[in-house]
Parts: C-alpha cells; sequence; structure tokens
C-alpha cells in the first residue's frame, strides 16, 4: 500500500476538456509538443501521461503497464481513478511504459482491414521531448515537423502498415507529442549510423 | 449557467468520442464506430456534429453554428443557443472569431485558419451506400481499396448526362487512400477541404460515425482525366445583396410569376461585405 494516492483533476469536466483539446492539437498535428497540467501521478508515470490516461480510458479500456510501470502505486492509481482493467500487450487498448519496457509494436493490436480503429494506443515515457531527430511529414504537418523518436526503424515499420498500425503518443514530465500511424518518419542521413 | 454536465454529456460518454475522434484523426477518411447516443433533438438535427462538439469544447471557445451557410436559421440557432447553455461558451457569426464551427452543409468562404475546428453534421456517411446497401459489403470495399464501383457510377453520369450530375456530397479520395463522403456540402466547397489549415471533423449521429480529416491533408475530388472535377456554382450570377461574384449562391424564389434572386449562402460573409461597402461609403 502506497501512503497516498494522488488526486486527479479538481473540475473533471472543464480539465479534462482542456486536456483532450490539448491532445487533439497534439494527434492533428504529429510531433508538436504541448503541456499538460493539472494531475500528478505516482512515479515512475509522468504528468501528462497519467492526464491522457485519465481523459481516454476507463473500465471499457483494458490497460497494458509494462515494465517499472507495473507497481503498486500505479496499480492502485489506475484502480481508483479509471477503473480500467489490466492486461497483456495483446489485448491492450492503452500501453504505458518506457520504450524498452513496451517491447515490439507487433505484439498489441493493429487493428483488421474492417475496422483499422481496432488499434492500441501506446503512451511511451521519455526522458525529455525536443524537436529534433527525425523528419516527420503527412497528414496534419503543413511542409515538415522534427522529433527525438526513440526507435525511428520500428516506427516506419509500423506506419508502413497503413492503415493498420498502432498509435502513439510520447510523454516527459507535463509534455506530450503525438505520431500517429499515418506520419511519414525519415531519418536524416546524418544520423544514420 | 446551468445545472447540465459541462458541454452536456457525461464523462465516460465525452471519453468514448474522444478515443473515436483520436483514431479518426489517425486513420483520415476512415469511419470509425462509435456509440452514438439520444441527444435533446431528432436524429437529422445535427446530433452527430453536437456531440463531436461536445466532446472538443473547452469553456474558453467561441462557437459559430451554421446550416446551409446562415448563422440566423431554426437549426442553427437552436444549436448555439444549446451550447451557450450547457457549456456556457461565447458565441459568434464571424467565422474568424470562431474556434469551433459547427456546420450543416457549407464551409464558410472566409478562409479558415490554423487552431480552427470545422465540425460537420453528417446524414449519410458512407460514400458506397447508394451503390451497395450492405453495410459488410462496403466495409470489405473500403479494406480493399476497391473504389471500381464509384468510378463507374461517375463514368455512367458522363455516359447520360455528359457531365459528371453530381452537385452535392461529391466524393474525395483522402491522402490517396479511403473514399470519403464530404456531407452534402456544394461541390463548390470541395476544393477548401484540401490542404485546410484547420482540423475538419465529421459526425454522423444517427449511423454512428466519426471521420476527420487532419489539417493539411491531400483531398481530391473523384474525377477522369478527360473529364476533371469542376467546383460549380450558379453560371454567370452575382449576390444581389453584396454583388459578390465569388460565393456560393442559394436561389430564392420571390415570386409566383417567376421572379428569382440569387444571394450569398454564407450570411457572414454576406454582411461582412456590405457593412464593408456601407463603412466605405460613408
Amino acid at each position: 500500500m502506497s501512503a497516498l494516492l494522488t488526486a486527479g483533476f479538481s473540475d473533471p469536466a472543464r480539465e479534462g476538456a482542456r486536456a483532450f483539446r490539448q491532445v487533439l492539437d497534439a494527434m492533428a498535428h504529429p510531433g508538436r509538443i504541448v503541456t499538460l497540467e493539472g494531475v500528478s501521478a505516482p512515479a515512475p508515470c509522468s504528468d501528462a501521461a497519467a492526464i491522457a490516461l485519465m481523459i481516454l480510458a476507463d473500465s471499457t479500456t483494458p490497460l497494458h503497464l509494462a515494465g517499472a510501470h507495473d507497481c503498486p502505486a500505479m496499480r492502485e492509481w489506475v484502480a481508483f481513478h479509471l477503473g480500467a482493467p489490466l492486461c497483456a500487450p495483446q489485448h491492450a487498448g492503452f500501453a504505458l511504459g518506457t520504450w524498452q519496457a513496451l517491447g515490439e509494436l507487433s505484439t498489441y493490436q493493429q487493428g483488421v482491414p474492417e475496422y483499422p480503429d481496432r488499434s492500441a494506443t501506446l503512451i511511451v515515457e521519455l526522458d525529455q521531448l525536443h524537436n529534433e531527430g527525425v523528419r516527420l511529414s503527412g497528414p496534419g504537418i503543413e511542409r515538415e515537423a522534427w522529433l527525438n523518436l526513440p526507435d525511428p526503424g520500428a516506427l516506419q515499420r509500423n506506419a508502413a502498415r497503413f492503415p493498420l498500425g498502432c498509435d502513439l503518443m510520447f510523454t516527459s514530465g507535463k509534455t506530450l507529442a503525438a505520431l500517429p500511424r499515418s506520419t511519414r518518419i525519415e531519418v536524416p542521413d546524418v544520423c544514420r549510423r | 449557467m446551468s445545472d447540465y454536465n459541462f458541454a452536456y454529456l457525461d464523462e465516460a460518454t465525452k471519453r468514448m468520442l474522444r478515443r473515436a475522434i483520436l483514431k479518426a484523426v489517425a486513420i483520415p477518411g476512415y469511419q470509425v464506430p462509435f456509440s452514438s447516443r439520444e441527444m435533446p433533438m431528432p436524429y437529422g438535427w445535427g446530433t452527430g456534429g453536437v456531440q463531436v462538439t461536445a466532446a472538443c469544447l473547452v469553456p474558453e471557445d467561441t462557437l459559430k453554428v451554421i446550416d446551409q451557410g446562415a448563422d440566423d436559421t431554426t437549426n442553427a440557432v437552436s444549436i448555439r443557443k444549446f451550447f451557450a447553455r450547457v457549456a456556457g461558451v461565447a458565441t459568434t457569426e464571424a467565422t474568424a472569431e470562431a474556434s469551433i464551427i459547427q456546420t450543416r452543409h457549407r464551409i464558410p468562404e472566409t478562409p479558415l485558419s490554423e487552431g480552427q475546428i470545422l465540425v460537420f453534421q453528417v446524414p449519410i456517411p458512407e460514400p458506397l451506400r447508394f451503390l451497395e446497401p450492405r453495410e459488410t459489403e462496403t466495409r470489405t470495399m473500403h479494406a480493399l481499396e476497391d473504389y471500381g464501383l464509384m468510378q463507374v457510377r461517375l463514368y455512367e453520369d458522363i455516359a447520360r448526362h455528359g457531365e459528371i450530375a453530381r452537385a452535392y456530397a461529391y466524393p474525395v479520395r483522402v491522402q490517396g487512400r479511403y473514399v470519403m463522403d464530404p456531407s452534402p456540402i456544394p461541390k463548390f466547397d470541395n476544393p477548401k477541404l484540401n490542404m485546410s489549415p484547420a482540423l475538419q471533423l465529421f459526425g454522423a449521429g444517427r449511423e454512428c460515425r466519426i471521420y476527420a480529416l487532419p489539417p493539411f491533408t491531400h483531398v481530391e475530388s473523384l474525377d477522369f482525366e478527360d473529364y476533371p472535377f469542376q467546383p460549380s456554382k450558379a453560371a454567370d450570377q452575382a449576390c444581389a445583396i453584396c454583388e459578390a461574384a465569388d460565393s456560393y449562391l442559394d436561389e430564392v424564389i420571390t415570386d409566383d410569376t417567376g421572379g428569382r434572386m440569387f444571394v450569398c449562402s454564407d450570411t457572414d460573409y454576406c454582411a461582412a461585405r456590405v457593412a464593408a461597402r456601407q463603412g466605405d461609403a460613408a
């Protein structure tokens, strides 16, 4: 048992609405870094990841906690604030963890050709988010956007499966950026080894 | 303010809608099924658009609602008052001042800007529905990217009428993948869908579907090389009120002896032009 359960939104309807608009803005503009505030979650979960879950996940969305995020404090927080059933990666609607802990993207639901929306959304915790690294283009991006991605190769393979594939949110502290499956990812030559 | 939850819907419903909207944005042009709720207005009055708007609204928003381009018709007035009451948001008739615009069957003439959200009310979201009534079949056709039937339909129009006869709800192809019904907007508005800086969301309440066009998405109206798409409007006419020659016009019958006039369908655009002209004259 953890000593204290952290609080949720003080005004759930309005703060939740503001948080969703930020997340929608991020998903509609891949690579754009937005700030989310109002909820803090137990370590190691970032505030942004906790808020994203709070406005999207509930008892109807199986959640996979990966690696260090699968700890008693987080399980209690999920049980109290979301009520989401915890599950294995292959059944998850949402998954939360570091890139290493989440493992292979292909383990998660990719959707089916008739229902590509039946796919997992992964919330990937990073040390930091900044607008450099790989070049992003596609829907939501006028010319180009840049974002530090953990494993461009795996994410390129995910994008190549469009319209199937996972959608991703990257979080660090109070910041969040999104990478839907529709985004094209290019690794500049200088970064290639 | 009222005793309703902010923006009318309960939080669990909003989460369901948010999940559908995010998947719709991630798969541009694909129709995401959602669990449409009964709203305090009948189907066909924009229940899909109202649910999408309710899921997106924040207290700081300024909302504009138009019906066939007009801010002052029953549907537009009642939805605007609904959200002023249940969400306490500011409302406007000026396109440029609005952060969210809910629309029935038009895209405003004033170009939209980045950060704005345009929410369409959609009666029949499936562009293939009148060609193939079975949902199982149209779903497979989208999965297989099998849009030959639609091309044949357009070809038959040319064979019969000498041109593609569809004037509204003209089918588009999104980012080279999904064929999408842009809702019954006149085909005059189709070019505005392409590479729009605004986020465009589509809600079909009765049919339980949400779909989306993220900003800067390629949207192409279906056509043939030798019969290219033509965004048309009433030929050689200008608005009888503001004299605009570049806006979409409604034909208004003025008597029973054949009298008629053409006026802007976008009332805000028309009124702003008249006000600017009066300002110049003064």
